[in-house]
């Protein structure tokens, strides 16, 4: 079980090859920021990037970076410094290719592959816009109530799902506390590479308490110890956004230049001791 | 008592538009609503249940993002509030941009939950403070939401009413189209017409919005200016009279 545990953040992103179908939860959920920098170091390229249901500054990030093919998402969403910049301009050069989606809809996907279901049936959508640009969706009749359409979502089986979390143990379980997206997500995925603040000798499973909000090991296939791995982002339970970051990437990230210096700052500092003060 | 601003008054008018209800959820970024909702809360002595999202002290979900749309498909949650890039007059509304798609010249950030809320949340209350023509068109560019759907499709949810900085309209499912209900003191019918991109119902007199009573204005000043800064402590500390 020890091989489990990487011996940084670098070790635990070179899973994570060119081309991946990469999982990515939501501003609120544990965004694995540190992580995320170091593949933008590693210059990776061509993600197809499935955000669990919507992504902000990560996915931004990945974007700018020219890290990205495509990306399914109800939302890019720097929450009060509004919509992802690079994500914007990306739209607009259409450098990249959109899959837009409704929240429900990707977890609803990711739970007809965490059941081993070729698809699942969802209300609503019908009449949105949405429909007719996602050509992967399907308008059946439903076949207990005749004439009555029901949307059809083919399963989202990731390649990998990363994330960050306060807490793992040294058998690889994970807390995830009320995040239930998470074990989601992992279970959708083939593989899951998970970001911790700490990691503690006693075995999560040991305790029921614990166990509730645990993401055992099984689903994991990596882990690496890195403090406010979330930040610039926050982390629940942990610590907020640090709201000053996030308001000087969204003003520098609107021109090509401004967001090549922030990140230039960025990957070279990238020091959450930093921002701790 | 120092008058009420506007901000208060769209509490108060959001607040007026949940009588009834069980429970109401708010959404992110949404402090007006969520401030209604602990308005409308305080109305009820407690009996009424608010989700904020984001709040950790009025947030009772611990099944993860999908608790919310899964406890509005099983019919327990009554309100909701979705805003809009654009909303037109059929109810419609566009969180995804405008000038083309997928290339689109304005992109916003994206549709969020609205195209599943809509359908199945009964009172669904739009709610944009930006009264203009630019807002507030005859036929969105996206739809990311439809205000109506066709017989044959399950549907329990969707526009119940219009709240902007200038008016209060309601929305009538069975015309499709929204009646406007009242205009805020101040403003001005040809105002309101001048800067509505669609065509709306109207009475012949136009009553103005009421605004909140004194008690009102103090549960405002007071708890819910507390509570709502849990969530939005630079609201909290902004929108209200002294």
């Amino acid at each position: 079980m020890q091989q489990m545990i990487r011996a940084d953040i670098d070790a635990l992103v070179a899973g994570i090859a060119d081309g991946t179908r990469l999982a990515i939860p939501a501003n609120y959920a544990g965004v694995a920021m540190a992580a995320t920098a170091a593949l933008i170091r590693r210059g990776v390229r061509d993600l197809h990037l499935v955000c669990v249901p919507t992504s902000g500054l990560q996915a931004d990030m990945l974007i700018g970076a020219g890290a990205v093919a495509s990306v399914e998402s109800s939302a890019v969403t720097l929450d009060e410094f509004g919509t992802g910049p690079r994500f914007v301009e990306a739209v607009r050069r259409g450098s990249i290719r959109l899959m837009d989606a409704t929240c429900p809809a990707i977890h609803a996907a990711l739970q007809a592959a965490q059941k081993g279901l070729p698809f699942m049936p969802l209300r609503g959508i019908i009449g949105s816009d949405l429909l007719n640009h996602r050509s992967d969706w399907k308008v059946i009749d439903n076949p207990f109530a005749e004439g009555e359409p029901i949307v059809l979502l083919p399963a989202i089986a990731p390649d990998v799902a990363l994330f960050h979390a306060p807490l793992a143990d040294r058998e690889g379980n994970v807390w995830i506390g009320r995040r239930r997206e998470l074990l989601t997500m992992a279970q959708a995925s083939a593989r899951t590479l998970v970001s911790v603040e700490r990691i503690q000798e006693e075995s999560l499973l040991d305790d029921e308490r614990w166990a509730a909000g645990t993401l055992p090991a099984l689903y994991v296939e990596g882990i690496a110890e890195v403090r406010k791995g979330a930040w610039p982002v926050g982390l629940w339970d942990s610590y907020g956004a640090d709201g000053r970051v996030l308001a000087a990437y969204a003003r520098a990230a609107r021109s090509d230049e401004g967001f090549a210096a922030f990140m230039t700052d960025f990957l070279e500092s990238g020091a959450p001791a930093e921002a701790a003060e | 008592m120092t008058p009420c601003n506007e901000r208060e008054l769209l509490i108060s008018v959001i607040a007026g538009l949940l009588d009834g209800c069980r429970h109401v959820a708010v959404g992110a970024s949404s402090p007006v609503p969520g401030s209604a909702a602990l308005l409308a809360r305080h109305r009820t002595h407690g009996r009424l249940r608010v989700s904020i999202l984001r709040s950790l002290r009025n947030n009772f979900f611990t099944n993860g993002g999908v608790e919310l749309f899964d406890c509005a498909a099983q019919g327990r949650i009554d309100a909701f509030f979705l805003s809009g890039g654009q909303i037109d007059g059929a109810g419609n509304i566009n969180l995804v941009g405008t000038g083309g798609y997928p290339q689109s010249e304005v992109r916003w950030s994206g549709s969020f939950g609205s195209a599943y809320l809509y359908f199945l949340v009964p009172r669904v209350i739009l709610f944009r403070e930006e009264h203009t023509r630019r807002v507030l068109v005859d036929k969105v560019d996206f739809i990311s939401a439809p205000g109506t759907s066709p017989p044959n499709v399950p549907r329990r949810g969707g526009p119940y009413a219009l709240v902007t900085n200038l008016a209060l309209f309601e929305f009538d499912r069975a015309r499709g189209r929204f009646a406007l209900r009242s205009i805020h003191p101040g403003h001005g019918l040809e105002e309101v017409l001048d800067n509505t991109g669609f065509a709306f119902d109207r009475p012949e007199q136009v009553p103005p919005t009421p605004v909140p009573d004194e008690a009102t204005l103090a549960l405002l000043r007071g708890p819910i200016r507390e509570e709502i800064a849990e969530t939005y402590p630079e609201f909290a500390a902004r929108a209200f009279a002294a």
